[in-house]
Order: C-alpha cells, then sequence, then structure tokens
C-alpha cells in the first residue's frame, strides 16, 4: 500500500493542459478550427438540450426496474403484523428493508476492504484502533441480519432483491472501487467508508419514520437502536478520517 | 538496424510460464504515465485478441495443427490478461473508450504515412477520419454525462474535432469492401499494416459491445450501439484487404511476425522501465512462436519464410502525436465516400449506402444527439460561462 503522503505527492501527473505547453497550444486552437470552413471540421447545430429531450423519450417509454415480490406465505410470520400489511405502502416498507439489509450486508464488505487497510503496513501515520473498525464492521453485520428478521416477521423474502436493494448496489459500486483498489490509502478508503455511513444514517432515518407509519412499533425501536450505532460510526469514521488528513498535512 | 526476425530465436515455448500474480500485475497510473504508454497497452490488447480469434479459427480448419495452436494459444491468453489488466480499475468504462479512439487515431495515422502501397494508405485515411470522429463524440459524452474533460486522458496530443460525421458513416456492406493486397507482391510491412489495424479495430469493436449495455443513461447505450456498427463495418473494412489466398500457415506466420513487430514498436519507445521490461519479455516470446511456426511452415510448405515476412522487422510504428498529418487529412478528404472498394467523392456514394443509413437514423441520430453544438473546452463545457445560468 503507498504511504498516505505517497497519495498526495507531487509528480509528473500528465492530465492537464500544463503539462505540456506546446500540445496544450494546439489543443486550444479547437474553436478556430470549427470556425475555419477550410478545417473539415464541422460541428452540428444545438446545444445539450437535444441529450435531455432524448432521455425524456427514454424516461417516458421505460420499464421499472422491477418489481417487490408478494409475501409468499404468511405462515411462520407473526400473523397480526402480517395483517396489518397489506396495500401499496406496504410494498414501500418490505423495498425498503430489502434496500436496508442489503446496504448494510453491502457495508459489511465495504469495511472488509477499509479493515485490509488499516492492517496494513503504512508507516507513515498513527494507526488508528482496528479492533474498533472491525466492530464497526460486525456492527453492519448485525443490522443485516436484525432486518432479515423483521422480514421474516412480516412473511416478507429476506432473500429477493428488491428495486430500492438493487439500487443500493448500483449506488454503492464507486465506494467499494475506491475502498478496494490496493492504491489507495487508508484515508482515502475511509472517505468512501465516510459517504457510506451518511447514506446509512439517512437510511435508518426514513425507515423509522417508515415502520412507525406502518405500525410497527417494535421494529421502530429496533431501527433506532441500530441508527444510534449508526451515528457513533459516523462520528468515529469522520474523527479517523479528519485525523489522517491532517496527520498528513502535517508530514507534508 | 531493425530486428531480425530469424536471428534472435526468443524465448522458447516451454520457457513461457505466468502465475496468477503476474497476470494481475501492478496497473499503469491513469493519472502520471504518459498517454502513449495507454495506448500501447491498448493495442496489445487487440493484437493478443486477434492471436486468440485467430487462432481458433485455424483450429476449426486443420486437425494436425490443433496441437501446436493450442500450446501457443495457452501462451497468447495469458499475454493478453498480463496485457489488459495493466489498465487501472480508476478509469471509467467511458475513459477507457477515449483510451481506444485514441489508439485508433495516432496508430491508424501512423501507419496511413509509412504504408508504401498508396491504395491502402487511402483507406487508412478514410477509416482514420471516422475513428476521428468517433473521439468527438465520445468526448460529448464524457462531458455532459460523467462531467469529465477528455484531454485528461487524451494529454493533449490527439485533437477533439468533428471528422466525418458519424450519422453519415453508415454504409450498405458491400461499399465496406476493399481490394485485398496481393501475397504475391505486397511489401511485409503492407501485409503488417492491414493485420495490426483489422487487430485494433476488432477489439474496439468487442469492447463496445460488451461495455455498451453497462451504461444506465440511454443517450450512452445508443451511441455505442451506433459506433460499435461502424467498427463492425472497419472489421470488415481492414480484413477485406487481407489476401484471403494466403494459406492457413501463411497467415499464422503473418500473425507471429506481427505480433514481434508491434511488441518490438513498443519496446523502443517505452519510457516507463517496468512496461518496457514487460514489452521485451513479450517480444521474446513472440520470437520463440515465430521460429515455432516458421519451422511448422518450412516443414509443411516446403517455402522459405523470409519469401513471406522479409528477413528484417520494418522501422517501428511510431508512438507519437500525429495532429498535424491529421487536420490535413481531415481538411482534404473529410468528404470522400465509399463505393465498392473504391474511396470516391460527395457525390458519387452509392444510393445503396444512402438508403440504408437514412433507414438507420430515421428514429433519431445517437451521435448528433450527445454533440449537438459540442466544443471541446479545457475543463469540459460545465465550465465555460455561457454553460452557467446567472444566479
Amino acid at each position: 500500500m503507498p504511504q498516505s503522503t505517497d497519495a498526495t505527492r507531487l509528480g509528473i501527473n500528465r492530465t492537464g493542459l500544463q503539462m505540456s505547453p506546446q500540445h496544450a497550444k494546439e489543443m486550444l486552437q479547437t474553436e478556430d478550427l470549427l470556425d475555419d470552413e477550410s478545417s473539415g471540421a464541422q460541428s452540428s447545430p444545438g446545444d445539450e438540450q437535444a441529450l435531455a429531450l432524448a432521455r425524456q423519450e427514454y424516461i417516458a417509454a421505460a420499464d421499472p426496474l422491477g418489481s417487490i415480490p408478494a409475501p409468499a406465505t404468511l405462515k411462520g410470520a407473526a400473523k397480526t403484523a402480517a395483517k396489518m400489511l397489506t396495500g401499496r405502502r406496504s410494498q414501500v416498507f418490505i423495498d425498503k428493508l430489502a434496500e436496508r439489509l442489503a446496504f448494510e450486508r453491502g457495508g459489511a464488505r465495504l469495511y472488509d476492504a477499509v479493515c485490509a487497510k488499516a492492517i496494513a503496513p503504512s508507516g507513515d501515520l498513527n494507526k488508528i484502533n482496528v479492533d474498533e473498525l472491525l466492530e464497526i464492521r460486525d456492527a453492519e453485520a448485525r443490522h443485516a441480519l436484525m432486518v432479515k428478521e423483521c422480514m421474516e416477521t412480516l412473511g416478507a423474502d429476506p432473500t429477493a432483491q428488491t428495486p430500492c436493494a438493487d439500487l443500493a448496489g448500483v449506488e454503492s459500486m464507486g465506494l467499494l472501487q475506491a475502498a478496494s483498489d490496493p492504491r489507495t490509502t487508508l484515508a482515502q478508503s475511509l472517505h468512501a467508508a465516510l459517504a457510506a455511513e451518511l447514506i446509512d444514517n439517512e437510511g435508518w432515518d426514513g425507515l423509522i419514520v417508515l415502520a412507525r407509519d406502518m405500525g410497527q412499533e417494535n421494529m421502530a425501536r429496533r431501527f433506532e437502536q441500530a441508527l444510534k450505532e449508526e451515528r457513533e460510526h459516523l462520528t468515529k469514521v469522520r474523527r479517523w478520517y479528519t485525523q489522517l488528513s491532517k496527520e498528513m498535512s502535517e508530514l507534508m | 538496424m531493425t530486428l531480425s526476425l530469424f536471428e534472435d530465436r526468443g524465448t522458447p515455448l516451454n520457457q513461457q510460464r505466468f502465475t496468477w500474480r503476474e497476470l494481475a500485475g501492478k496497473p499503469i497510473s491513469k493519472l502520471d504515465d504518459d498517454a502513449f504508454s495507454r495506448v500501447r497497452v491498448i493495442l496489445m490488447n487487440g493484437i493478443e485478441s486477434e492471436a486468440l480469434r485467430f487462432s481458433h479459427a485455424a483450429a476449426r480448419f486443420n486437425l494436425e495443427l490443433r496441437r501446436p495452436l493450442a500450446e501457443i494459444r495457452r501462451v497468447e491468453q495469458h499475454q493478453a490478461t498480463m496485457v489488459n489488466w495493466l489498465l487501472g480499475a480508476d478509469h471509467s468504462p467511458l475513459e477507457t473508450t477515449i483510451g481506444y479512439e485514441q489508439v485508433a487515431i495516432e496508430v491508424t495515422a501512423a501507419l496511413a504515412q509509412n504504408e508504401p502501397d498508396p491504395y491502402l494508405a487511402q483507406v487508412y485515411r478514410f477509416g482514420l477520419l471516422e475513428d476521428f470522429d468517433h473521439m468527438y463524440r465520445y468526448s460529448a459524452l464524457l462531458d455532459r454525462l460523467e462531467g469529465k474533460d477528455s484531454n485528461n486522458i487524451l494529454q493533449s496530443y490527439t485533437d477533439v474535432l468533428p471528422g466525418r460525421p458519424t450519422v453519415v458513416e453508415h454504409r450498405s456492406p458491400e461499399n465496406d469492401l476493399r481490394r485485398p493486397f496481393d501475397r504475391n507482391t505486397a511489401a511485409p510491412l503492407t501485409k503488417l499494416n492491414a493485420l495490426t489495424l483489422t487487430a485494433a479495430e476488432h477489439q474496439t469493436h468487442d469492447y463496445y459491445m460488451n461495455i455498451g449495455p453497462l451504461f444506465a443513461d440511454p443517450v450512452a447505450r445508443q451511441l455505442y450501439a451506433e459506433i460499435a456498427s461502424i467498427e463492425e463495418q472497419h472489421v470488415t473494412q481492414y480484413e477485406s484487404l487481407l489476401d484471403p489466398s494466403q494459406s492457413l500457415l501463411e497467415n499464422w506466420l503473418m500473425h507471429e511476425a506481427m505480433e514481434a513487430y508491434t511488441y518490438y514498436s513498443c519496446l523502443q519507445q517505452e519510457a516507463n522501465p517496468r512496461l518496457k521490461s514487460l514489452w521485451e519479455r513479450m517480444l521474446n516470446y513472440e520470437l520463440g512462436h515465430f521460429h515455432l511456426v516458421s519451422g511448422l511452415f518450412q516443414k509443411h510448405e516446403r517455402r522459405d519464410p523470409q519469401e513471406i515476412v522479409g528477413e528484417r522487422l520494418p522501422e517501428p510504428i511510431k508512438f507519437e502525436s500525429q495532429r498535424e498529418f491529421v487536420r490535413a487529412t481531415l481538411a482534404s478528404e473529410v468528404d470522400l465516400r465509399a463505393k465498392g472498394a473504391d474511396i470516391v467523392g460527395l457525390e458519387e456514394e452509392p444510393q445503396e449506402s444512402i438508403d440504408y443509413r437514412n433507414h438507420m437514423n430515421s428514429q433519431g441520430s445517437p451521435s448528433e444527439t450527445v454533440a449537438a453544438g459540442y466544443v471541446w473546452r479545457p475543463g469540459t463545457e460545465v465550465l465555460s460561462r455561457a454553460h452557467i445560468r446567472a444566479a
């Protein structure tokens, strides 16, 4: 793993215009060439609205990502709880439960990647407490298990991937890519975890409101406990990230 | 003095080995490595993919050669992996696409200038202006979808300007077939060039076909569908330059020579020491393949391989900005069209091609939609004052 200071070192980054003044000067002739008919380069009329309109056409004709599975059987489920879960709002609730389950499960794996950075020798920075990091990882897994149990209580299938669960994966794809890349530092990986915690906190907030709307007071209370833990995660991750960034700037 | 294909015997096949760790080695830096290092990585993946493609096709037509084909193919598979895995995961699929088009532009332009046969050179310039336009369309998509500047990938080596508009590149199939070179009279360099471009375009086609459906945005999905179709036309075009009367073994020998030639070109110009040693190792592997196939060629065809490939490799492919050549070609040849095997003026384009593309474009043109009014500006058009609404 690169040392955190390595990741912010000065070097021959070649992506910007200033790196190659002569070539950059030629690149900047673009507008003149477009204005000069003899250049052969001719752009079409219009602007980015053309793309926006095409998007509207597709949005109007699009099918949804998929559906939320109806609870297959109420056998074994707490019938009273299940009885209350009828109508469209209950589907939304199941979809959001499945989203939380997917996110917490993915969160545990995101922290696996962050832990790998934390235990790798980094040399230049004070280590963060790996045990605390592992505790966060386990808490995410416990939350996933808790949501699974809640879904079972309602007769919903916790093994199904609902539309919002699917999207949780799409949304967090970049975070996992950032944390699992061996070239990124612990601080850079924690930045991805910080983004995940912010999303997670919002997610539990919304789920608590929804559970109360559905009359699931017991669930709401369990979710409140999860949110309390997530707030602690957010505080810790933010503190670690800030601390590493500060140490990094002091070392530069 | 360039490399002699027959003096240096390279690494014997039984010593060409890999580990999984080697195959998935350290990637290049998208930010710090020279854009031409990425150009070489992408090109060589294309060359190795062609080696695999050819070898599988050949195995279907010849029982006796199946074993040596399989043995060499296993190494080519791992060479392809080792090379392709050099691309870092911080490239979005669209950023990698910009890299692919930079390969198409810079390599085609370099080959068009060193090609001794004027007809093939003209065909290369014809294809060049189409790939040049793809770069412009994809740059517009990168800016308008991801808010990124394609010049971060191009590093100012390659212009972002419209070429022959993609919307008019769609032709009926008979107008994508060109006249093949004559295996008896063509210079070895002509054969190498045609194979190199066939390989490069084929992998570009396959890449777009694989990543097109990964995009959520409908216009991106459309644009990849449209440009993949042109890449298929380009494969048809470049492939049709190859003399179909070459025997299977002659073809195989040329493939191995082409692989050696392209690795040799990479080795000559690579500044990154880690990549340089990789190109050297791959060149030695290819020389090993070449000698093995030369032996098979002599045994089965009782001919001298030197008659086919010449004694020495030609001067290396120049991996450098071809901006002036591209601009000059754009100014003089953007309006050319294809009529059968000939490259003709605008007014001579066959009606079949026009009818075909009128239908394809009848529900809208993705390449026009995505790039309507697009002008490349440093740091994306988002930062241009005209695109920021007053508060």
